[in-house]
């Protein structure tokens, strides 16, 4: 098997020898960054090459899903009456599924789950991975910010870490969704789905930041005391320079690693919200919802509760090897 | 110990009594007017007005806060309308459910401790186990079946684990009844019975999280000097791997496990509605969607005691798991 000089590279770096040897004119050995050196590991990964592929997959769904709308010409309001039974059951095996709608019909509405499941998927993704984005900025300023400064910052900033950690967040999120639309919202008016995701996002906003503040802090507490630090202070360098040019960049690693394994617990935090009724809700098609409405048919129509099921399986699935991927990558010592 | 055990019951009391204050604005001040969302549906004017008086809505914040808290600890007087006496763990009066808060809580808690405990016993034992025997036996079979099975419970989601099992064991092979709660003390069996699924699906879940991390932390402690000595020295395999090794590595599957199940005793929602079965979860969920904002309060007011007592319990058992934590 031949390898390309960049994997030559990367495998060397596990055989501490051979690197240290001054490299033979006309070897291809070039100085990488340790990003290159990442990317490398992370190509030969066969693993994260193939949950990647899945995330890309359903990247790509969720970004394409009015030409896929187009293509399928199925719209996800559209209802089929016409092929449900008197009963409301689609008509046909394993939950109406047809040529043309490929994983069937909900039962009652008749609406064509996979369409649904397409904008499902859009929804899904851009509230996890704007929450994952949001709190992870957060968290990084706030880690930031109470390890360099210390003092009564990183107290107060520590304090409110631990007190986000002893809510219980589910059980507070269930509470808070339904009383913040009722501060903009009256009792009989209708939410609209745009405000719902909004208020999603902050409650993932503010409870979430938290854990990325600790693991930043941790990094940044340590890097504190570090010379080149001490050299960048002594050359006499403002506190932005510090803190974005000196201290961030040697800590993008682990910050990557919290940021990809966040984003999942979005998506499921999303669809636990949603299943439970606070979430996104009818008509706005979404799995947990999806999942949720198809609990009610698990005796007569059992499919229904398996294609958004299994898909968010998948969609997981593939976040958390993905994020793990990327671990191991970033941190070639780490055994799991 | 004891001067220990008392700084960490304060500051937890000062946590909990910022979680009071936030939740308690929260509910009565974040709404435009807390009422509607109490009273029932075609509920007039009149009685609007009445629950308002009744429930001091008109009194400054901080008077309402006092008198729920007094509540609480001393007990309060609640109008007629609300039964009268509200004995000491007062949480007020749901009108939703025409109950004190304090009954509908007494007779769901132990739902939600029958559904926890059990369960918490089983991933724990599973989870822990598997992942030691497959840090042990590294690289074989058993280890990659071990990383596939938490790799799938960690990305799984209670509601379809629960839908599939449902599907199967209830509906389908008829081998386990429709979830239901019965009390321990009037029928086991039944008890049992009715909330194996639950036990089942919460188990396959979390076992699966606690299996990947005590392999994790069982080979770090394998490759330590210590492990190499009592291994050198001639201890017999059980003991160096079972006493030695387990212990180190279990201090971090402590805290994970206290926070787990301080926060399942809070309400183990999801679980609860996928199977249908009336705890605390399920309460705090009914309330939500009623607008029963006394009945909310009052559970999401526990959920934060089990977490913060949950945290004490773990500070006490790793002083006694681990020798080097210092106490005081």
């Amino acid at each position: 098997m031949s390898l390309s000089p960049v994997e030559d590279i990367a495998l060397s770096e596990f055989s501490p020898g051979t690197v240290a040897e001054p490299a033979a004119p006309g070897s291809g050995f070039v100085g990488r960054s340790p990003g290159q050196l990442a990317w490398a590991r992370l190509r030969r990964d066969r693993v994260a090459m193939v949950s990647g592929g899945v995330l890309v997959f359903f990247f790509l769904v969720a970004l394409a899903a009015p030409l896929i709308q187009w293509a399928y010409g199925t719209d996800p309001q559209q209802q089929f009456q016409d092929s449900l039974d008197l009963y409301g059951m689609p008509l046909g095996y394993a939950g109406g599924v047809t040529g043309s709608h490929w994983f069937g019909l909900e039962p009652s509405l008749g609406r064509d789950i996979f369409i649904r499941m397409v904008y499902g998927l859009r929804t899904s993704l851009f509230i996890a991975l704007a929450a994952g984005v949001i709190t992870t900025v957060i968290g990084v300023l706030a880690g930031v910010l109470a390890g360099y400064a210390g003092g009564w910052l990183d107290a107060v900033i520590g304090w409110v870490t631990d007190f986000a950690l002893a809510m219980p967040f589910l059980i507070v999120a269930l509470a808070l969704v339904p009383t913040v639309s009722l501060r903009f919202y009256g009792p009989r008016e209708a939410v609209p789905s745009s405000f719902r995701v909004a208020v999603l996002i902050t409650v993932f906003a503010l409870f979430g930041w938290t854990s990325a503040a600790r693991l930043v802090r941790g990094q940044v507490v340590s890097l504190r005391e570090r010379e080149f630090i001490e050299a960048a202070r002594a050359s006499g360098v403002s506190t932005a320079h510090m803190l974005f040019r000196q201290v961030l960049p040697n800590i993008w690693a682990p910050i990557l690693v919290s940021f990809s394994l966040a984003v999942p617990s979005y998506v499921t935090g999303e669809a636990v919200l949603s299943f439970l009724g606070v979430g996104i809700v009818d008509p706005t098609p979404d799995f947990g919802a999806m999942i949720f409405r198809s609990i009610h048919y698990l005796q007569t129509d059992p499919t229904y509760v398996f294609f958004p099921g299994v898909t968010i399986f998948i969609l997981v699935l593939a976040f958390n090897l993905f994020g793990d991927a990327v671990r191991d990558a970033l941190d070639p010592r780490s055994n799991r | 110990m004891l001067r220990f055990l008392i700084r960490r019951v304060l500051s937890a009391t000062l946590v909990l009594f910022a979680i009071s204050v936030l939740t308690f604005l929260m509910f009565f001040a974040l709404p435009r007017d807390p009422v509607t969302s109490m009273c029932p549906k075609n509920c007039n004017p009149a009685r609007l007005e009445r629950v308002r008086a009744e429930l001091g809505l008109s009194d400054p914040l901080y008077q309402q806060y006092a008198g729920y808290m007094k509540g609480i600890v001393l007990g309060r007087d609640l109008n007629s309308a609300e039964g009268g006496h509200c004995a000491a763990p007062c949480l007020g009066y749901s009108y939703i459910n025409s109950e004190p808060v304090s009954r509908t809580i007494a007779r769901v808690l132990p739902v939600t401790l029958s559904i926890v405990i059990p369960a918490a016993v089983l991933w724990l034992a599973l989870g822990v186990g598997l992942g030691m025997v497959s840090a042990l036996r590294r690289g074989s079979v058993l280890d990659r079946l071990a990383i596939g099975f938490s790799l799938t419970g960690a990305s799984l989601q209670i509601y379809f684990v629960g839908a599939v099992l449902l599907l199967v064991f209830t509906y389908t092979l008829h081998l386990v009844p429709v979830p239901h709660y019965t009390s321990i003390t009037q029928n086991p069996a039944d008890w049992a019975s009715g909330l194996v699924l639950a036990w089942v699906t919460l188990a396959f879940l979390f076992s699966a999280i606690y299996a990947r991390l005590s392999r994790a932390q069982m080979l770090e402690t394998l490759s330590e000097d210590f492990i190499r000595t009592a291994r050198s020295k001639g201890l017999p395999k059980f003991r160096v791997y079972g006493q030695h090794a387990l212990r180190a590595a279990i201090t971090p599957i402590v805290t994970i496990a206290g926070m787990d199940i301080g926060g399942a005793l809070g309400g183990t929602v999801v679980t609860e509605t996928t199977f249908g079965i009336q705890g605390l979860g399920r309460t705090t969920w009914d309330a939500v969607r009623e607008g029963d904002l006394p009945t909310l309060m009052a559970t999401v007011l526990i959920a934060a005691v089990f977490i913060v007592v949950a945290n004490i319990v773990v500070d006490i058992v790793y002083a006694f798991i681990d020798p080097r934590v210092r106490l005081g």
